[in-house]
């Protein structure tokens, strides 16, 4: 297996080559904050939050989906970075209606967290305050789209790991939304297994179990990469 | 040692940031010598006066009465810090916005409610003060010095950021200080 190395927040890496950035960061013990990243499923490079600069590239490069190369010089942690960083959680909170102290995620999302770990007491743009609708139509699970963020995690959880194909993205722009087959509502898919899987790979409180309230709905989003390892790995016989 | 002049207000919330404040319990007379409460609405003081060191603003900007107290804040004080979730990010008292301007705001909540009833919508502007069309922060109205943000704010949170401004330095930032919820 051929190995890279590469250099990253002045720290010497060694990765494998083709590794992603983040990958080979994360190994490293170099925390990139992320949000559309998840285990076990491909990568979108929707979120932007794990943008990272490299030198001798101009523009910032997203870590999940850039390859680590010899040679590479990555920095990880610049005022730059930082400041876009805190830039795309402020405009996610103003384009969805996060209210998190009604949400039944509170004290478990992850835009919750990463908003107050990357310094963001405040959001300076605008709230956009759209009217978004909540599909309570499946038996065991709902779907809040005020509180989504469009990280696409659901669509390729549910078509990589479940093979269902449920979710996906239908509208442009900032009518963007996830839809359950052609946009019937959830309860009447008939593709979903209910197997909830898309609940537990959400990041913030936009997929729920039924009955949840506030800060009840606690994720178990690590289940979802040792699943796909468990099977890879062949360690179950059926 | 002169007193810091400490206000606290109430625009759009539900108090509750004030009650977290009253959480203080035994600290609140160990503060108590070292400010003087110059307005509250834990206090007896019809105008908000001149000349305070340290406000905190508890509640979004949600009617015509909340933004001009908001602008003599903002002219009368030296440190605005925003106070709570609601005066950070809307929270709550925002959760009207999505349903359209304010009118459509009253007859979602009421007449629909009433139908039937004969019910009618408040009207007289000299009590009831006039609602925006938009719930806003606080920031969005004036600039604002400090982030407090929880809903409410733990008591020790609020004790952290006290101390800090009575000791004329900028509040920490840290995660576990400046989450939402």
């Amino acid at each position: 297996m051929a190995v890279v190395t590469l250099t990253i927040d002045d720290k010497p890496v060694s990765a494998r080559a083709g590794e992603s950035v983040l990958d080979a960061a994360k190994e490293a013990g170099i925390e990139i904050p992320t949000l559309c990243h998840l285990p076990g499923v491909s990568e979108a490079a929707a979120c932007r939050l794990c943008l990272v600069q490299v030198e001798g590239r101009g523009r910032l490069q997203a870590a999940c989906v850039t390859a680590a190369a010899e040679g590479m010089v990555v920095r990880t942690q610049t005022d730059t970075l930082r400041e876009y960083r805190r830039m795309i959680l402020e405009l996610l909170f103003t384009e969805g209606n996060h209210v998190c102290a009604v949400c039944v995620a509170n004290g478990n999302c992850e835009l919750q967290t990463l908003a107050a770990e990357l310094g963001m007491d405040h959001v300076r743009y605008p709230y956009l305050n759209p009217a978004r609708p909540v599909d309570v139509t499946h038996k065991q699970y709902a779907i809040d789209h005020n509180r989504c963020i469009l990280c696409t995690r659901c669509v390729r959880t549910c078509d990589e790991i479940e093979g269902a194909h449920t979710w996906d993205v239908a509208g442009r722009g900032t009518s963007s939304h996830v839809i359950a087959d052609m946009g019937q509502p959830w309860g009447e898919s008939v593709t979903c297994t209910s197997c909830g899987k898309c609940v537990q790979s959400c990041p913030t409180g936009a997929l729920f179990r039924q009955g949840s309230t506030v800060a009840e709905m606690t994720k178990d989003r690590e289940k979802l990469g040792d699943l796909v390892t468990a099977r890879r790995e062949k360690k179950w016989s059926v | 040692m002169e007193r810091v002049r400490l206000a606290t207000v109430w625009l759009g919330g539900c108090s509750g940031c004030h009650m977290s404040f009253l959480d203080l319990d035994e600290w609140l007379l160990d503060l108590a010598p070292r400010i003087e409460l110059v307005y509250s609405p834990l206090a007896d003081v019809k105008e908000y006066p001149e000349g305070v060191d340290v406000v905190l603003v508890e509640g979004a900007v949600a009617n015509e009465e909340n933004r001009q107290m908001a602008k003599v804040i903002r002219r009368r004080t030296k440190v605005v810090v925003s106070f709570g979730d609601c005066a950070v990010t809307g929270n709550v008292t925002a959760m009207r916005n999505p349903l359209g301007k304010s009118l459509e705001v009253l007859r979602t909540s009421y007449l629909l409610e009433s139908a039937g009833t004969g019910l009618r919508l408040p009207d007289d502007r000299e009590i009831v003060p006039v609602l925006l069309d938009k719930v806003e922060p606080l920031h969005a109205i004036v600039p604002v010095d400090h982030y407090l943000p929880g809903c409410p704010p733990s008591a020790a949170r609020i004790k952290a950021v006290v101390e800090d401004l009575l000791a004329g330095h900028a509040p920490s930032r840290a995660a576990e200080v400046i989450r939402f919820g």
